[in-house]
């Protein structure tokens, strides 16, 4: 398998004149945990959504599984997982009704076990029946977590997935995405909150107005991580 | 090529007011008011064409996205509802005199209403549909379907001949011309008015040109501007 | 075509779950012929001539209001991205969605048919396999320009303002022949509304189409 998860150059888009990603380039290997830092406004969801096919670069070149995103069929998109700020979910739906609907959509085998496994590894048993309306925060984003992985994505782009976890679901988190990574898969992740993404990366990078401006293999100290941010930030203000 | 709009379009509507107003003979049932006619049906002709240029930039716009093609759309349609306009409104100066009422639900003047109501909500989706970029994009659906609905209209249309009575007693203006000095009148008119047309939408789709470079330059300067501080 | 029956599906279960639309529906349906006949308030023989107009009329109306919601409940928690996320082609989205419009204005035109001919005195009974036919022709028609432009409308700043603005104008070929065709059937069955149905059929033909083709466009950024 030499086509990387994902083959970024020179991605440039901008939101009504105004630039937003101003020329990236990132490789994401299988096995790879890619953790995206940066403040906000730097282009980290759009960059994440543009990577998930939900947009198109203004400029530049995407290829995912060596396919040129430009012409992907609709089959690449079964390979990905995306998890966005909102939890995707129709409130109306329960949550086992929302994961049928989309494991009909993505096609699942063997769906109505998938579908338990899933509520289960969110702790989701209890409030399974009940419409997504009436979840908690936390209940939600887990919710959201367990839709991106029903189909067992080759490729996860999780945007802030830390937000709003109790520490035990930040555990489960981190040991899932471990146990993915470790598996072959592909992660990029964006977040806030480096503690809570340290152990899964594998490489970080800070993103700073529209460009990567530092990136660093393996796992720094968080102090290292702290004082490059504060650079990057300073030296282009 | 742009230099020579305006000395061709004067030359033209000149030609034109000529023969309309001296050397076209007097039309004998209806009058000096049938003069309007030449203006009126090169108007609808205008009107109509602009709306498959509409269209057609519509399409290229959604093919390759060249921001030249949507300009064109949009300065197509704000010239295209202008000459809608002055169809519906020389239509009833004509008529009034010449069949006693103001408006009648005949087919043709339904669907220059409809034209002109589908050009409006074009027009109103580009001004109040936001900033983003996706308004082009439906606007130029609009654009698209906006012209499928054309042949539908006229075939509907001709279904309400049914209920009202024919007010009319011959062809709104159709190629019942004899007179040679009369063909002359409404071609050199048409000619005009679409040269006319033609030299509108060029200088629309330079302000709009100009309008975007200016807004990148702003934005480029409040950028600078900021940092420097 | 599966992705299109799964989200043909979750509407109807939404609608059903929610009850939104159909309550809206009905209580507007009701309030709009009660206006339209009372504003007119024709005497009894008069009464079935306005039949076909005051129908297709409340139609349109309630239609409009009942179709917004079928984008609007995709903004909620951005269940749109999850739809483009997913293997699904757009045009099948629109399928789907087209499908779930004809269900919601089906039960629409239930509401609204019985109470005109309540209100107006006009008898469908005898005319109804023709009626039928032209009622979901229209329902059709209706549907499949109105699913393109309420997803316009709601990935647009001012929402729901626009969408009357960009149907009804489109869609005007689509009231005549259904009001002529309505009348034709009353008078004579569906032989003599033939002229008018095949405008209804061009009209559903030509906009199913366009709209599976350039659905694509309005919801990929």
């Amino acid at each position: 398998m030499s086509d990387p998860p994902v083959r970024a150059e020179g991605l440039v888009r901008a939101f009504v004149g105004t630039p937003v990603l101003a020329g990236v380039d990132l490789v994401v290997r299988a096995g790879e945990a890619v953790v995206l830092l940066g403040p906000n406004g730097a282009g980290k969801t759009t960059l994440l959504r543009i990577l998930a096919l939900l947009l198109r670069p203004g400029g530049g070149r995407l290829a995912l599984f060596g396919t040129e995103a430009r012409e992907a069929p609709p089959a690449l998109r079964g390979r990905i997982g995306y998890v966005g700020h909102e939890s995707l979910c129709y409130p109306d739906l329960t949550a086992a009704e929302n994961l049928a609907f989309y494991a009909r959509l993505f096609d699942v085998p063997d769906a109505t076990a998938r579908i338990a496994e899933l509520i289960g590894w969110a702790g989701l048993e209890l409030a399974a029946h009940r419409p997504v309306r009436t979840y908690s925060r936390g209940m939600a984003q887990r919710l959201a977590l367990a839709r991106a992985l029903l189909h067992g994505p080759d490729l996860l782009l999780l945007d802030e997935p830390f937000a709003g976890l109790d520490p035990e679901a930040v555990a489960m988190l981190q040991r899932c995405l471990g146990g993915l990574r470790a598996a072959g898969h592909a992660i990029v992740l964006t977040t806030h909150d480096l503690e809570r993404a340290a152990p899964v990366a594998t490489r970080l990078a800070i993103l700073h107005r529209g460009r990567v401006a530092w990136t660093q293999e393996g796992a720094p100290e968080p102090v290292v991580v702290a004082a490059a941010y504060q650079a990057v930030v300073a030296g282009r203000a | 090529m742009r230099r020579s709009f305006p000395p061709l379009v004067c030359a033209s509507m000149l030609a034109a007011l000529w023969l309309v107003f001296m050397a076209v003979p007097t039309e004998r049932e209806m009058g000096i008011v049938q003069r309007i006619f030449y203006f009126h049906v090169a108007s609808a002709w205008v009107a109509f064409l602009g709306f498959f240029v509409v269209a057609g930039a519509s399409a290229v716009y959604l093919w390759n996205g060249a921001r030249r093609a949507d300009r064109l759309a949009e300065a197509a349609a704000e010239v295209g509802v202008l000459f809608c306009t002055l169809v519906l409104v020389t239509g009833p100066i004509w008529a009034r005199p010449v069949w006693g009422v103001w408006w009648t639900w005949d087919p043709r003047l339904t669907m220059t209403v409809i034209l002109w109501a589908i050009y409006a909500s074009y027009l109103m989706l580009r001004a109040f549909g936001g900033e983003d970029e996706a308004v082009r994009r439906y606007a130029a659906v609009l654009g698209i379907v906006g012209v499928l609905d054309i042949p539908l209209i006229m075939v509907s249309v001709r279904l309400l001949r049914g209920i009202h009575p024919a007010v009319i007693t011959r062809n709104e203006g159709g190629s019942g011309l004899t007179d040679p000095w009369m063909r002359a009148g409404l071609g050199v008119s048409a000619l005009a008015l679409v040269l006319l047309a033609a030299w509108l939408i060029a200088l629309r789709m330079r302000n709009a040109r100009l309008g975007e470079e200016v807004a990148a330059l702003r934005r480029e300067a409040l950028a600078h501007g900021g940092e420097a501080a | 075509m599966r992705g299109a029956l799964a989200i043909l599906s979750k509407d109807l279960r939404i609608e059903w779950r929610t009850r939104e639309s159909l309550a809206s529906v009905f209580v507007l349906g009701v309030l709009l012929l009660v206006v339209l006949t009372v504003a007119h308030d024709p005497t009894p023989e008069a009464a079935p001539a306005l039949a076909p107009a005051v129908l297709w009329v409340s139609f349109v109306f309630t239609g409009l209001a009942g179709v917004q919601r079928g984008f609007l409940l995709e903004r909620e928690n951005d269940c749109l991205a999850g739809l483009l996320t997913a293997p699904v082609d757009p045009a099948d989205i629109y399928a789907g969605k087209l499908a779930a419009n004809v269900v919601l204005l089906g039960a629409t035109q239930a509401v609204v048919v019985p109470l005109t001919g309540l209100f107006l005195h006009a008898d469908f009974w005898p005319v109804l396999p023709g009626l039928l036919a032209v009622l979901l022709l229209g329902n059709v028609g209706f549907a499949a320009l109105a699913t393109l432009f309420s997803a316009v409308a709601a990935r647009t700043r001012a929402r729901e303002t626009l969408l009357p603005l960009l149907f009804l104008p489109l869609a005007l070929p689509l009231l005549i022949g259904a009001v002529q065709a309505t009348q034709a059937v009353l008078a004579g069955g569906l032989g003599a509304a033939r002229e008018a149905v095949a405008v209804l059929v061009a009209f559903d033909v030509v906009f199913a189409v366009a709209g599976w083709l350039l659905f694509a466009y309005v919801v990929r950024d």
